[in-house]
């Protein structure tokens, strides 16, 4: 691939992702476009570039979606997870008394395991959120990941990856011989949208949690501090962001303070902030009068 | 140092296995089988069992259920490594005594994933 090559691909993945691909990193692009090129019969990588340059939307579509790490897993890193339920969900369960929904979002949910572990965690602590009803949304840029998020169908090997065995039997049903679905109870709890997180997020309402692990990571500074301003507007005065074990606010945002920072746990810090309206708040205001 | 009983009669995985749970920071002993395992336990308790299912003289389900009714059997972790991967089988483990399972194949980070589930690694 030549440097000019490079740069393009490069140049049109951070335009249409946020993603930040350094030229040591260029053989990410051959290795994870070469499916793409075989399905779409296409004539090797210089000919792919070559389509890309006169502006084939669909599969410029389809790069950025190859690109994408989707690495993920149930509950990973734990800790973090172990965090949110004996500390972030009693705290503020307790907090929002009078409100019907506790709304969790999670950005680059991928395959959609983070957003499941969180629903198989709520059905445990089911008296924890007796008074209100939990709702979960994940966001993921690759149409690809989101239609296998909703599914919630994974290999053996998927779903034994973080999930303690008791977790695993039930809430999944085994499915054919290697393969384990989500119960279609926690399934329906979850909502899954393909969505640019370099797009707005107010559209999506309050939150109060959202799970942004390992995302900003590969993000340049400008798109973390548009990112992580847009998020904080989501969030309550007493809103929980979590993030990645060695990602951090400090020096991108002044909206954030550490609160576990080991953890990738952090508060709101400024309450002078524009805030989204809550669901119901919005839906008041847009009645007919 | 923990020790840990690395219970499988394939030699191959047998190793495989030992050199994960070393890698963790373990005293490994292999056993070829359930008997040799139940003895191996009798002489020193381990604090980790890594047991598989099919076996020949004493299968894995029949060693957990001699494990836990011995003096002091009751506090080792026991994790089946094994082929069964249906509910029925894995329900069963659990009720014999097991603290978790692993359904083959497996690799170093499931079996360090599940040792931290159970508190057995930091």
């Amino acid at each position: 691939m030549t440097a000019e090559d490079f740069d393009f691909v490069s140049s049109l993945l951070r335009d249409r992702s946020g993603l930040i691909l350094s030229r040591d990193k260029s053989y990410l692009i051959e290795n994870r476009l070469m499916p793409l090129i075989r399905r779409r019969r296409i004539n090797g990588l210089d000919e792919l570039i070559r389509y890309l340059r006169q502006g084939e939307d669909s599969l410029t579509g389809e790069v950025v979606d190859a690109m994408m790490t989707s690495e993920t897993s149930f509950f990973r890193d734990w800790s973090p997870f172990e965090h949110f339920r004996t500390v972030t969900l009693p705290n503020l369960v307790q907090a929002r008394k009078d409100k019907e929904t506790f709304r969790i979002l999670c950005c680059g949910v991928s395959t959609g395991q983070e957003a499941y572990s969180l629903a198989l965690m709520f059905r445990q602590e089911a008296k924890i959120l007796a008074s209100c009803d939990p709702q979960i949304i994940g966001l993921d840029l690759s149409q690809t990941s989101i239609s296998r998020a909703e599914k919630g169908l994974y290999s053996q090997f998927e779903a034994q990856s973080g999930l303690p065995i008791n977790m695993l039997l039930s809430g999944f049903d085994k499915v054919g011989e290697f393969q384990w679905r989500i119960k279609d109870i926690l399934r329906s709890g979850v909502e899954f949208k393909t969505w640019n997180l370099l797009d707005e997020l107010y559209p999506l309402g309050a939150f109060d949690v959202v799970f942004c692990r390992n995302v900003l990571m590969f993000f340049d500074q400008e798109t973390k501090a548009k990112v992580l301003g847009r998020v904080s507007r989501l969030l309550g005065d007493d809103g929980v962001l979590y993030m990645g074990l060695n990602e951090t606010t400090a020096g991108v945002s002044e909206s954030f303070k550490a609160i576990v920072s080991d953890l990738g746990v952090f508060g709101i810090h400024r309450t002078d902030r524009p805030k989204v309206r809550s669901l119901a708040e919005s839906k008041l205001q847009s009645l007919p009068i | 140092m923990k020790r840990c009983l690395v219970v499988d009669d394939s030699r191959v995985i047998r190793r495989v296995a030992t050199r994960i749970v070393e890698d963790l920071g373990f005293k490994a002993e292999e056993a070829e089988d359930g008997e040799k395992a139940l003895e191996a336990s009798r002489s020193h308790m381990p604090d980790v069992v890594l047991l598989d299912w099919d076996m020949p003289n004493l299968s894995g389900i029949d060693f957990i259920k001699a494990l836990r009714t011995m003096p002091g059997g009751e506090t080792p972790k026991v994790v089946f490594c094994a082929t069964q991967n249906d509910v029925k089988h894995i329900q069963q483990a659990l009720d014999a005594g097991a603290d978790e399972y692993i359904m083959k194949p497996f690799d170093g980070e499931i079996v360090y994933a599940k040792l931290k589930m159970i508190g057995a690694v930091p």
